[in-house]
């Protein structure tokens, strides 16, 4: 255990600074001369050249790297490149606290339904609930989330006090609770989009593993179907569906960038739309980094998961 | 004491197949009583399992028993019984052994847990009483260590410890009725005997009735006290196991007897009977008896279905003429060939084809971050040590061990797909290169390789045709006219239509496909080929007839084989010399005959008691084997046999690496005993060598 838990640490570490060297060498190579995007066109060469001084860009790339890695490693992350130069840290921070609660009620609710659905779409395989659940997940899913939201402002919003249309408002200082009410439709709308990856790779699962020869073995034991369903088969068919989930963290933290737009929500998403529009360089990277540490905390949990519920994907 | 615990009468079983029902079991009928084991044996298709399953009414969605069927447990009725009733059965008064115990458990439950779960339902028993009863069903199977064993997972035991755990979890309600499908297959024969006399006890203690599904007529034999033979879903033939071994009254199960080796018969003593065709599908079964088709005593008569007939007290026989058969006045046995026409078996003079000499294969073991840290290195797997062998031209060289023993490995590198740490092989004179990319066109050619299963090495894209004129043209650069004009002999060569050029792996049966796959590796005119199990994925009757190919084509071409099987009589029946191996070292070679006759090794004497004679009469008494097969990354030291040996004499075996003693007769043993004092100890219990007439029509050839 000690062991396994060294080496997932080892390869945390390394997977951050793979993705720091890669994000790095990506933004560098976006088109444009960063100082010339900041000052404008009217700007001389005079003041741009002084800009590239003083944000470093002068310096060669290996400098800048190392620069970077170390500030950032030991936290100062940086100021943002366009004034007023606020501290990155701060902003991409809070910003990934907001973004954190939209996932977590996101998952609480996309995880347990969406499971449902495709443990009964399993059971059911080829029958009329099957298909009906199947049908709905598959209409939901090719609906853009625009259409989705926009749908729930005007028919759910309109004829509702409980769920605000808008979820702006919510700023450093507001609490988890106090933010919640205005948090339930952005988080239906992501939802909405999980819910068909998550119950169809559910469903084949279940039908996967339905077809074994250790279920025979538990019906002929005289089990009730139920037991035979919830203590044999799901462990086994669930792994491809924590897989899914996991890896959809990713995109719950900084993906959800039109939900926050319908929304009018302060997430990671727009912060990062709007740093890349503005080349704010340190602070496009502190978003991935923070983006890629979630993912790998995520699938860390994932594998824990994975080696409770089958023994055989061992932790050494 | 005889009181009928199943009855069946007219069952029939259907599946329904786009709106229609098909018949796959009709009028099948059964009557197991108290303490006796019923044996059902059949090949592939002909239906045993499904009987199973209908009589315990579990079937697939789309099957059911067919209206007016009987199936009376205890008295019970059975084939109306709600799926309620069934679950309050299941499990307490009715349990199934499966096949292929790893996938029958669930990998995710630690084994405990999974035979507690029984007795909590059934039994209502609490946590720590089903636990101590768990316990002692360990140790009925004798289970070592049962308490560490509750706490493991399926993955974590060895196949003959599954195996006793299904069968721990089948017995540990008590049941009235087991039944047992295929439990053995795939075990070794060393864990399949030692399961087997588990059986008999534990079945013999419990006074349960049995069903015991299973292809192999030996085990039938060892085993059970009646037997149905089934074929396409009917019964042939069914009566006590030695009314049906000494004089089988239907052709096929003639058939079925005389188309495996018996231990110790060679291709020099008789060919192997076969059976024509292949089993017929659901749904084009023949208007009359469905065996037909493929019976040689089929006359006029036989386009009318047969009754199921009674010709003695407890003995049924589907067949129009079993009169005539019981009165000698047909006979099976003219269609039976004679053997391989060589009788020079020792001739040293004989060119050496392939020499293999200190041939060694260690698999290296992925170091772990800890070793990395420590600067050690794991141990590696040395599957195959310091081998040597060689085959002559035109000649066989069987190799026989159990799993692990590392005869594919050997067979891999040979044939260049696994390169070799260490050693040399010499083909044909050369030396030649590890991998087989690297190998000249020629040597390609000279020396080819059939597969375990054919499915797997048929190229599914391709037509039969097209597989087998790839080595032509490639290896032997012919053109495309002589090339098609090859491929017909070839099939023709091994009994196949020339008109099966066009058609696609798909379209062929099992035995068909190993036929294709024959033809393909005599195309390039090979010196030599490799035959890792061959036949061990086919049926019988299928089996005999690919043997019966294989010494004709050697015969014929002058081709030698390295023939690997872990059946001890397929080994010895076709092949001229065969070396035993054991976890990645050769033992004992001899001629084929040497390795049922005492002196052996004690692993060849172990496999050769453990063998299940087809024979009633015969009862085998395995040598017990100590433990499992010990793991190749941690060999035992000494000799690496004598973890297991029951003739161990002391320090000696496990300090000291026993010397070859030559019998002088080209049989050579690897022990620390002397072979005059092996043979003394092997004497008292030994089996004389299998006779090679059997049954009532099969002495009639003479």
């Amino acid at each position: 255990m000690g062991r396994f838990l060294l080496r997932r640490l080892a390869f945390f570490v390394f997977t951050l600074i793979f993705t720091s060297l890669l994000v790095f060498v990506l933004t560098r190579v976006l088109p444009g001369d960063v100082a010339r995007i900041i000052l404008g066109r009217e700007a001389g060469e005079d003041q741009v050249a002084a800009l590239r001084v003083e944000l470093g860009l002068d310096q060669p790339l290996v400098i800048q790297y190392l620069d970077w890695v170390g500030d950032f490693a030991r936290g100062d992350w940086g100021k943002t490149f366009v004034s007023p130069r606020q501290d990155i840290r701060e902003i991409v921070l809070q910003r990934a606290e907001k973004s954190g609660w939209l996932a977590l009620v996101t998952l609480v609710m996309a995880v347990p339904i969406s499971i449902t659905l495709g443990v009964i779409a399993g059971l059911r395989e080829g029958k009329f609930l099957d298909s009906l659940i199947s049908l709905l997940s598959l209409s939901v899913v090719s609906l853009p989330e625009f259409v989705t939201g926009l749908f729930l402002i005007n028919i759910v919003a309109r004829n509702s006090d409980f769920f605000p249309a808008s979820s702006s408002g919510i700023g450093p200082g507001t609490t988890f609770m106090e933010a919640l009410p205005k948090l339930w439709l952005p988080a239906i709308t992501a939802t909405l989009v999980l819910i068909a990856y998550i119950a169809r790779l559910t469903r084949a699962g279940v039908i996967e593993e339905l077809k074994r020869d250790y279920v025979r073995t538990a019906v002929l034991k005289g089990l009730p179907y139920r037991v035979v369903v919830i203590k044999h088969v799901l462990r086994n068919a669930l792994i491809p569906t924590i897989t899914v989930i996991a890896n959809s963290t990713g995109w719950l933290i900084s993906g959800l960038v039109v939900i926050e737009f319908v929304y009018g929500y302060r997430g990671l998403g727009s912060l990062l739309i709007a740093a890349i529009e503005n080349r704010n360089l340190p602070q496009i990277q502190a978003i991935v980094m923070v983006t890629v540490s979630v993912i790998l905390v995520a699938n860390f949990l994932a594998d824990m998961l994975y080696s409770i519920l089958n023994p055989r994907i061992t932790l050494s | 004491m005889n009181e009928t615990v199943l009855r069946v009468e007219n069952l029939g079983i259907s599946y329904r197949m786009r709106n229609r029902w098909l018949p796959a079991v009709r009028d099948f009928q059964v009557r197991v009583r108290r303490g006796q084991i019923h044996g059902i044996v059949g090949e592939s298709g002909s239906g045993k399992s499904t009987v199973v399953q209908g009589i315990i009414r579990y079937l697939a969605e789309n099957g059911r028993t067919d209206p007016g069927s009987v199936i009376e447990f205890l008295g019970r009725d059975l084939a109306n019984a709600s799926r309620q009733e069934l679950q309050k059965l299941w499990g307490a008064q009715v349990s199934i052994v499966p096949q292929h115990p790893m996938s029958a458990l669930n990998p995710s439950i630690r084994v405990g847990e999974q035979v507690a779960e029984i007795v909590r339902l059934h039994a209502g028993l609490g946590r720590a009483a089903a636990r101590e009863a768990v316990i002692r069903a360990f140790q009925r199977v004798n289970l070592a260590d049962p308490e560490t064993l509750l706490e493991r997972y399926p993955h974590e035991l060895s196949g003959g410890m599954q195996q006793r755990i299904v069968i721990a979890m089948a017995l540990i309600t008590s049941p009235q009725l087991l039944i047992l499908d295929e439990p053995t297959t795939n075990l070794d024969v060393t864990t399949e005997a030692v399961i087997l006399d588990l059986v008999r006890k534990l079945i013999r203690e419990e006074q349960a009735a049995a069903i015991y599904v299973t292809h192999n007529l030996g085990v039938i034999a060892q085993l059970c006290d009646r037997v149905t033979v089934m074929y396409a879903g009917e019964i042939m033939e069914e009566g006590t196991v030695n009314d049906l071994f000494a004089r089988p009254l239907h052709p096929y199960t003639f058939g079925l007897l005389n188309s495996i080796p018996r231990p110790g018969q060679t291709k020099r003593d008789r060919a192997l009977i076969t059976i024509p065709g292949r089993p017929p599908s659901l749904t084009e079964l023949p208007q009359g008896c469905v065996y037909a088709p493929r019976c040689p005593l089929a006359i006029e008569i036989c386009r009318q279905p047969p009754p199921l007939e009674l010709p003695a007290e407890r003995h049924l026989i589907r067949c129009h003429r079993w009169q005539e058969i019981l009165r000698g006045e047909v006979s099976i046995s003219a269609e039976a060939q004679a053997g391989v026409d060589d009788i020079a078996i020792a001739d040293l003079q004989r060119e050496h084809l392939l020499t293999v000499s200190g041939l060694t294969k260690h698999f290296p073991v992925r170091r772990s971050l800890f070793d990395l840290l420590r600067g050690t290195s794991p141990l590696p797997i040395r599957a195959v040590d310091n081998v040597n062998l060689s085959v002559q031209k035109g000649r066989t060289l069987g190799l026989v061990g159990e799993s692990g023993s590392g005869k594919t490995t050997l067979s891999r590198m040979i044939i260049g797909l696994t390169e070799r740490t260490g050693g040399e092989i010499t083909f044909m004179g050369l030396d030649i290169r590890n991998h087989v990319r690297e190998r000249s066109k020629d040597v390609l050619a000279r020396l080819q390789m059939i597969f375990q299963n054919p499915q797997n090495s048929l190229n599914p894209y391709l037509t039969v045709g097209q597989s087998i004129r790839r080595p032509l043209m490639k290896l032997l650069g012919m053109s495309r006219q002589d090339a098609d004009r090859e491929v017909s002999r070839l099939l023709r060569a091994v009994n196949l239509q020339p008109d099966y050029a066009v058609r696609y792996p798909d379209e062929l049966s099992g035995g068909e496909k190993q036929r294709v796959a024959i033809a393909r590796a005599f195309a390039s005119d090979p010196a030599l080929i490799i035959c890792d199990e061959p036949v061990s994925s086919l049926d019988v009757s299928v089996q005999a007839a690919v043997l019966n190919l294989l010494a004709r084509l050697q015969e014929e071409q002058d081709t030698a084989y390295l023939f690997i099987s872990h059946d001890l009589s397929v080994v010895s029946y076709l092949a001229d010399y065969v070396a035993v191996m054991y976890l990645g070292e050769i033992f004992e070679v001899g001629y084929g005959r040497d390795l049922f006759e005492p002196p052996m090794h004690p692993y060849t004497e172990a496999l050769v008691s453990a063998l299940p004679v087809p024979d009633p009469r015969r009862r085998t008494r395995p040598i017990p084997l100590s433990d499992d097969i010990p793991s190749p990354r941690n060999l035992p030291t000494g000799c690496r046999f004598h973890t297991r040996c029951p003739h161990k004499i002391g320090r000696i075996c496990e300090d000291e690496v026993p010397p070859w003693r030559d019998e002088g007769n080209g049989h050579f043993i690897r022990c620390h005993i002397p072979l005059d004092e092996l043979q003394a100890k092997q004497q008292a219990y030994a089996q004389p060598a299998a006779e090679t007439a059997w049954g009532l029509m099969g002495k009639e050839q003479g």
